[in-house]
Order: structure tokens, then sequence, then C-alpha cells
């Protein structure tokens, strides 16, 4: 650690960061860095633009797959707690009725299974997002505040194999990105 | 007038013609600062007095509460005729007012219906403050409220376990599930718009709130995609958890063997007054806010009326099952029911049954009148009279229901005591003291959501004649 922070050599850059101003303009970026072959770039909107996953050949979010299992967990908890509760631990006889009327247990079953899927969605959302996170280089660019109130910023990050400081610059100065800055990680 | 300026029309009296969804053609920056602004700034000149007033009858709530600790649950009215009466009235009522705010989140947003994010946030926010406010009767109802985590099954020294055959039960894991999910689903709402407030907040105790809160959104889009299916994912979870929710509560009628209560039409006839009086009490937040706040651009007339015609639907549907209970109670040829109904309307409570019947029924009629629902006045007063109908629907049910046993000799008449009052009264200064504070402190439009369904939001324009992805 310690001859790393002296030594005074210049750090590569964590990305190189530019923003639009219209989400036409950052669609039209994402398209143009996706067909140059670019993987390790992001936008940083004010809100969802329509289609920019598909712009920046983003993969579909596999969050689904993460709220089935939640509720299906959750489904599976509810019928061994009502299981073992009314049946084994505690039995109790109510009009002759069976000790496990599951007919009964499906509102307690179906509130358990969405509360599961629910709780799987919030904190699967967060996970895959690997939030929170206080800090991130991105946050570092002047301008950055803007991205959460009128600005569509596009960072291309450094460790991407196409990145190079020249010419990833003038490709976005090509697509009228402003304020095209280096961050530092 | 209304197909050349579309940007100045509010509502649209062609039908051909769509009224915008915003006002004004604000551009994304106006946006941030029209909500923004209203939660960092200095708020209104009035904010600190009615906070004052909702407080006042908030501290109101908790002296009556800790009457009822302090001596049980005696202070109220109830007797052994009338078990149940202002208690379970109030939590109903509560619980009904909240399923306005997941409606409009979830299943207008399943259904696309893009006029939603204008209102969405506050009626979430609503939600949450109701089933709070619901949440006080059941808590304090057990009396020895310190034993109240014996609703839930918590292995215990006793051996016991509740009994998962009981409605009351039912109920504990519906509010339960349905105050968690709503406060994640308006948690994860509000995490971009909290970033909004973090970036342009100026004092140093805001940036370090708001920037906890937001959990270091960054608006990437890699994280909007993930985003935007949970979003969707949430709304599908709400959407049948808030029918269910409500079909519950009345489950804890109809499962019962009381005339008036053992019907099959309870679930679908709770929803739909639900949502009734949801509805009714968001317009009434939401005309006095948007006017307090200057917030007419967003919150349009377009939306009020929109709302308004739901309110008008809602009601009828009330107003069916009202006389669809009555003609059950013939048809059934059960002694017992028929009395009860008749009792009902033309008994000692006639006078609550008929002022549910106007309130719920009568007046929300007029809305079929477009003068009538997209008058500001009307609507602030018709939404009130139908939360008060919807206040006596569920105090008809209870009460008239109770208060004529099998045996006369039982026969009694419930009169509210002091509690009762000042513990109703009290629910309200809870409710609205989180909702002076919110309105004031947190975005109450979804900032975002709005910028999202602006014109200028579209990454194709129509002129650029570009056919999509």
């Amino acid at each position: 650690m310690e001859p790393d922070r002296e030594s005074p050599k210049p750090s590569a850059p964590f990305a190189l960061m530019g923003y639009f101003l219209t989400p036409a303009e950052i669609h039209r970026a994402c398209e143009a860095l996706r067909d140059a072959g670019y993987r390790r770039f992001d936008a940083h909107t004010p809100f969802p633009v329509h289609g920019l996953e598909v712009a920046m050949g983003l993969r579909p979010s596999p969050l689904p797959w993460i709220v089935l299992g939640g509720g299906a967990s959750g489904l599976a908890t509810a019928i061994a707690l009502s299981w073992y509760t009314q049946a084994v631990a505690y039995p109790l006889d109510i009009g002759g009725k069976p000790a496990f009327s599951y007919q009964a247990y499906v509102p307690v079953i179906f509130e358990l299974t969405i509360l599961f899927a629910a709780l799987a969605c919030f904190f699967g959302l967060w996970a895959l997002e690997r939030l929170p996170a206080f800090y991130h280089p991105a946050m570092k660019h002047p301008s950055f505040p803007r991205a959460t109130d009128d600005a569509f910023f596009v960072s291309v990050e450094a460790r991407d194999p196409r990145f190079d400081a020249g010419e990833t610059r003038r490709l976005l100065e090509r697509l009228g990105a402003r304020e095209i800055e280096e961050v530092a990680p | 007038m209304s197909a050349t300026t579309p940007l100045q029309i509010d509502v649209a009296d062609d039908p051909r013609v769509r009224a915008p969804l915003v006002l004004g053609a604000p551009d994304f920056r106006s946006i941030t600062d029209k909500v923004a602004g209203i939660a960092l700034g200095g708020g209104p000149r009035r904010w600190p007095l009615a906070l004052a007033l909702t407080v006042s009858l908030l501290l109101v709530l908790l002296g009556s509460l800790g009457e009822l600790v302090a001596r049980g649950t005696g202070v109220w009215g109830l007797n052994t005729t009338v078990g149940w009466a202002w208690d379970i009235t109030g939590f109903v009522f509560w619980i009904g007012i909240g399923h306005a705010g997941t409606l409009i989140s979830a299943i207008l947003f399943l259904f696309r219906q893009k006029w939603r994010t204008s209102i969405n946030r506050a009626a979430e926010a609503m939600t949450i403050f109701a089933v709070l406010s619901a949440a006080v009767y059941p808590v304090f109802h057990v009396g020895r409220v310190w034993l109240v985590y014996w609703l839930f099954p918590i292995p215990n020294q006793m051996g016991t376990w509740p009994n998962f055959k009981s409605p009351l039960l039912w109920d504990v894991f519906a509010v339960s599930t349905y105050a968690t999910v709503s406060l994640l689903f308006w948690y994860v709402g509000l995490v971009p718009d909290l970033a909004t407030l973090r970036d342009r907040a100026t004092s140093r105790a805001r940036q370090i709130i708001f920037g906890v809160l937001a959990i270091g959104w960054r608006g990437s889009h890699r994280h909007w995609l993930h985003y935007e299916r949970a979003y969707l994912l949430l709304a599908g979870l709400s959407t049948p958890l808030v029918l269910s929710v409500h079909t519950i509560v009345s489950f804890d009628f109809a499962v019962s063997v009381i005339p008036g209560w053992h019907t099959t039409i309870f679930p679908p006839y709770f929803v739909a007054g639900a949502i009734f009086s949801g509805f009714a009490m968001v317009v009434t937040l939401m005309v006095v806010a948007r006017r307090i706040f200057g917030l007419e651009g967003l919150v349009t007339l377009r939306h009020l009326e929109n709302m308004n015609k739901i309110i008008l639907a809602t009601g009828t549907m009330v107003g069916y099952a009202y006389g669809v209970e009555f003609f059950t109670a013939w048809y059934s040829g059960n002694p017992y029911e028929r009395f009860t109904f008749l009792n009902r309307a033309f008994g000692p409570y006639a006078w609550a049954y008929w002022t549910m019947v106007s309130c719920n029924v009568i007046f929300p009629q007029l809305f079929w009148l477009k003068r009538v629902r997209t008058s500001i006045p009307a609507m602030l007063v018709i939404t009130i009279l139908v939360n008060v109908g919807m206040w006596f629907e569920r105090f008809v049910i209870v009460v008239t229901s109770l208060h004529r046993d099998y045996l006369p000799s039982s026969w009694s008449y419930f009169r509210p005591s002091l509690f009762d009052i000042s513990t109703f009264i009290g629910t309200f200064g809870l409710f609205f003291t989180l909702c002076l504070l919110f309105v004031r402190y947190l975005p109450m439009v979804a900032i975002s959501e709005v910028k999202g369904i602006l014109p200028a939001a579209d990454p194709h324009p129509r002129a650029e004649g570009h056919h999509g992805a």
C-alpha cells in the first residue's frame, strides 16, 4: 500500500464521460458505441429512456427469476408453518374440522407468498445493482448532479478493450457530447 | 379551440382530443425545479400552523390510547351485545382509504394509464399513512398492548400457536404484508427522486440525509434496466395483494354467522367500497395540495376528472351492493336476515343508514355531469361526503348487525364514549401529521416518472421519422 500512495505517476482514468441534452442524442450515442464494439460503457439518465437497453446491447434482467424463487420459498414456508403449527404442534378441534384444513390456510399461504416475493424483489434489485454504494467514479464529473435532473450522461470505461483515450474522445465529440472529461477511479 | 392549442387545454370537450398529461409544456429542468423546490424550499407560510393543529390532534390520540392502556378497553362504549363498534369501523375505514394508493400505483400502472404518474407518489404515501392509522385499532384493542406480538406465530413457553382457521389471524397476515409491500414499493419509487434531492440539496444535513436515503443512485441505465423490471414485478404483486387485503377484511365479517355479515357479496363489495373511499380521499388531499404548492400544471383537472369518474363507477357498484344485500335477505327466506335488513333501514339506526345511502349512492351520481366533476368546490364537497358515507357504511354494517342479537333480551343500543370519539379524531391527527411531513420534506410528485411521460422524453421524435428498433 505504502509505495502506491507515494508514487506520483499519473493513474489511469476510470472512464471518459460526457453528456447530452436529449434522449434522442443519448440513444444515438449508445447505438454508436455498441456498434463500434464497446461493451463497458454506461448511460446515466434522469429517467429510463425507452429502448436504451437495446441501444446499449444489455441482456434482460434476471430479477423475475429471483422473485419467482422468493415466491416459491414463501409458498413452501407458509405451507410448512401452517402444517406444523396447526396439525403437529398445537392441533385445535374447531367444529370437528381436520387439523390440517388447508382450505382455511389459503389466505395466510397467499399472503406469505406475496410477502416473500416482494422482499426478494426489493433485496434482489439492490443486490443486482450493487447498491447501496455511496461512491462511484462517475460522480466525479463536475456536471454529474445534472444526471438526476436534465442531462443524459455517457461513460466509457477505460478497461474496455476498445478504449483509447484519443479515439474514444473523438467518437464522443463526433456524437456531440458536451464537457467530455476523464474521471479518476 | 381544443384542437389548435393542445398544451393549454386542461379537459378536452372533444372526445377525440386527449388533454395533455402535464400543462404548460415544461422541460425536464422545470419539473425538477418545481417538485424539488417544494421539498428543499422554505415551505408554505401556514405550514407550521397546520402542523401544530395536526400534532395537537395526534396528542389527543396518544392521550386516548394512554387512557385505554391504563384503564382497559372498557373506556370505549362497547357492551356485551355490541362488542365491536368504532374500533373496527375506524380500522376498516382507514384500511379502505389506503387501497386507492395501491390501485393508482399498481393497477393503473399495469393498465399503462400514464396519467397516474402525477398522483401516484402522493397516493402511495397516503396508503402507508392510512394503514398506520388503521393499525392503531387492532393493536390497542387487544387491551394489553405489550402482548400484541401474540398475534404472530412466534414460538413461546406455553407451546401455543395462533389459530390459522380464524379470519382475524388472516387479517394479521394480510395487513402486515400489505403495509410491508406498500412501503417497499413506495421506497423503490422514491429512490431516483431522493437522488435528485441529494444532488440539489444545499444544506449539509439534507445532503447527508438524502444521500443516505438515495443509497448512491446514479441513474445508471444498467440500474434502470433492473429497476423498471422490479417496478413492474412489485406492481404485479401488489395488484392481487390489494384485492386480497380487503377481501380478507371482509372475511372478518362474512365468515361469521351474524345476519347481515354472512354474505358472499362481501369481498367484491368491500373492495369496491375501499377504492371508492380511497379515491375520494386522494381527490380531497390533491385538490388542497395542488393549490397550496402551485402544482396545477402537474396535477391537472384531467387527473381530478379521471379520479371522479372512478369515484362515480365504484360508488355505483357500492349502491348496487346495497341493493343486492336487500334482495338476498328477501330471497333467502331467512327471517333473521330479513329482520336485520329491515331493521337497518327503518330501525333505531335508520339515521345512520340513510346518511350512508345519501353520501355514497346519491351525491356521487352528480359526477355524471361534466360541470360537477370538473368543478373544484363541487368535488371537494362530494369527496368529503363520500368519506363520511363510507365511515357510516362500516358503522352500519358492524353495529346494526350486532345490536339486535338472536336473543331479544340482549338487544341494546351503542353509544360511543368520549374515548371512542377522541381516538377516532386522533387517528386523523396521525394521518394528517404524516401527510404534512411528507408533502413538506419529500418529493410529492414522482419526478423521474413525470419526466418519462413528457413528449420530449421520446428518444424517437416523430419529426425524424425514425422507425425504432
